[in-house]
């Protein structure tokens, strides 16, 4: 049992293989697990009995010998993907008691590939926060705490859920979503491997829409090597999604363990900010040295423009965002408040349907989106954010990758940042230009701070090169040698 | 640039989103404090600079123009707060 939930998915897909798990077996451990830990508010839905049918039918195909890549895996769904006959309400009011009559396409490819779906994970809602305590379902408590203190930490956001369910042995892997940090960040919280890919790899065909020209999904998974399986499962060309692109993904676990060796990684000077901690400043010089001890030759490099990356999202993100939200209006699907008009019922019904962070990108988005403020704002924005991807271009002129820290500081306590929403918006600083310039970019678990809780480095890499990006992520992970597991699940994944 | 109440009040008209009166002035101050911190965009000179509103840079693709999906209106209804016969109901709009 607890062997069961040890293993990484690479290794469970081999045992399958070889006959010494079942598939029924494996998901078993996992619903338990599952059950187990609902105190950390992880999952919205546990799906019991399709978790468990699907695993039976793993089983008969294994036994054909005809199991897919992902054969067999229990993995859990980030509450923003469509799942056909599965409620999905982006952790928002306004959807509650949308079942959708369709599946999204990366979920499909996964049950294509054999997964085995555990259920619906939470997140902030919309996937709009960093620290998961926007959802309309609670927040989600991380599984990590700091020594000596059973306060609750934030597991990130948005896909808190998901990092959190991934870190507490609770799925083998997880769907995300990023749109300026929401997989990396918590993947970074959490102690786990969260990768975005290039902006167009995975499909965005019945992913709830946040901001469409910034929104990706993405794997969380234990290591590396899992989330370059996940993501070869995750990513298609879709004419679902006039944005997938057709080039095909790279094989990913290919050339895995190839290294670093010869290969120039940016160190951007501009990826710092007053009141960092000085213990993720150390970090980033440790990881420098990793890559080098690889036999990659580091450089400084320059991103002139990153200092203005967050401005420019809190700009692009929610006027996307105000065209995209527009559709819940008490008609189509979710919550209906009546009211004396049509005018006046869509106005009841969103008033009562979202809550307060979402509420305020809106009003921000319609804002700078209104007559008058076009040009200033949103047009603004739109040009800084050529400058920051030109940034990258040129950088990737010089260099194979970029080394970054993943977020300026480790995980803080629920409830800490929620009154300030720039103080929150500053989590993402590291994360967002990657997602402007839409360029993937992962984060791997590299240390714990003094007080326990983790810390990642981020990789960076040009568009369509996610082989590069996993590669140089395993050497990372192979020198960080990042064994830790959370405390409050420590216990339980080490035996009973 | 500072936002105010009559402002808040304006585009939350225009979103379609009641905001109780005495959230106005908390929003004001929210929404203030956000777009004064976005302002530091005005450093930068954009002069020349080509928008960008998309990062892949590639043209839409065409495809022929026929009916690829469809004839399923029951299902396009299924999640509708009040449906009939295949149609969406909502308040009468013409009185």
């Amino acid at each position: 049992m607890t062997d069961l939930l040890k293993m990484t998915a690479v290794e469970a897909r081999a045992a399958l293989d070889d006959k010494s798990i079942s598939a029924v077996e494996l998901t078993d451990a996992y619903l338990a697990a599952a059950d187990e830990t609902q105190a950390l508010n992880a999952y919205t839905e546990i799906t019991h009995d399709k978790a468990r049918e699907m695993a039976a039918a793993s089983d008969g195909r294994l036994a054909k010998g005809e199991g897919g890549a992902l054969e067999g895996l229990p993995i859990g769904v980030k509450d923003l993907f469509c799942t056909m006959g599965v409620e999905t309400t982006a952790c928002s009011n306004i959807l509650n008691g949308f079942k959708p009559v369709y599946e999204s396409t990366v979920t499909q490819n996964l049950w294509d590939d054999g997964a085995v779906m555990l259920g619906k994970l939470n997140c902030d809602e919309f996937a709009m926060g960093s620290a998961n305590e926007t959802s309309a379902r609670g927040a989600v408590a991380s599984p990590w705490t700091v020594d000596g203190d059973d306060q609750d930490y934030a597991p990130g956001g948005s896909s808190g859920g998901s990092a959190a369910s991934v870190a507490a042995h609770s799925s083998i892997m997880a769907t995300g979503t990023d749109t300026g940090g929401s997989i990396r960040q918590p993947a970074a919280f959490c102690g786990v491997v969260g990768i975005k890919p290039t902006y167009g790899r995975c499909s965005r065909r019945g992913i709830v829409a946040f901001a469409s020209s910034l929104d990706q999904a993405g794997p969380i998974t234990r290591d590396v090597a899992d989330g370059a399986l996940m993501l070869q499962s995750m990513a298609s060309h879709d004419l679902g999604d006039s944005t997938s692109v057709a080039d095909p993904m790279p094989n990913l676990m290919a050339g895995l363990e190839d290294g670093i060796k010869g290969m120039t990684i940016g160190i951007p000077s501009e990826y710092t900010m007053d009141g960092m901690d000085s213990q993720i400043t150390a970090l980033w010089e440790e990881g420098r040295k990793w890559l080098e001890d690889a036999g990659a030759t580091c450089v400084e490099v320059s991103l002139p423009h990153t200092q203005y990356a967050l401005p420019t999202y809190y700009i692009v993100a929610p006027a996307e965002a105000s065209s995209n939200l527009a559709r819940y209006d008490g008609v189509k699907y979710g919550q209906r408040v009546e009211g004396e008009s049509l005018d006046d019922m869509y106005a009841k019904t969103r008033a009562a349907g979202f809550g307060d962070e979402v509420t305020r990108r809106i009003l921000i988005g319609t804002y700078v989106l209104s007559a008058g403020y076009y040009d200033a704002y949103y047009l603004k924005a739109q040009k800084t954010r050529r400058l920051i991807q030109n940034d990258f271009i040129d950088a990737f002129k010089k260099v194979d990758l970029l080394l970054t820290p993943t977020t300026p500081s480790a995980a803080f306590p629920i409830g800490q940042k929620v009154t300030d929403p720039v103080t929150m918006y500053l989590n993402d600083i590291f994360t967002v230009p990657a997602s402007l310039a839409g360029v993937p970019a992962m984060s791997v678990p590299a240390g714990l701070a003094d007080n326990g809780l983790p810390l990642g480095l981020q990789l960076i890499a040009p568009s369509f090169h996610e082989d590069t990006l996993v590669k140089a992520g395993r050497v990372l992970e192979k020198a960080a040698g990042f064994t830790a597991t959370a405390s409050r699940v420590a216990s339980r994944v080490a035996g009973q | 640039m500072s936002v105010d109440k009559t402002t808040v009040s304006r585009v939350a008209r225009l979103a379609r989103i009641n905001i109780d009166d005495d959230r106005l002035e908390p929003m004001a101050q929210e929404l203030s404090a956000i777009m004064s911190w976005i302002e530091q965009l005005n450093e930068v000179n954009t002069d020349d600079v080509e928008p960008l509103a998309s990062v892949t840079g590639h043209a839409l693709p065409m495809r022929e123009d026929v009916v690829s999906d469809g004839d399923m209106a029951e299902k396009v209804v299924q999640n509708a707060p009040e449906s009939m016969s295949g149609f969406f109901v909502v308040p009468k709009v013409v009185e």
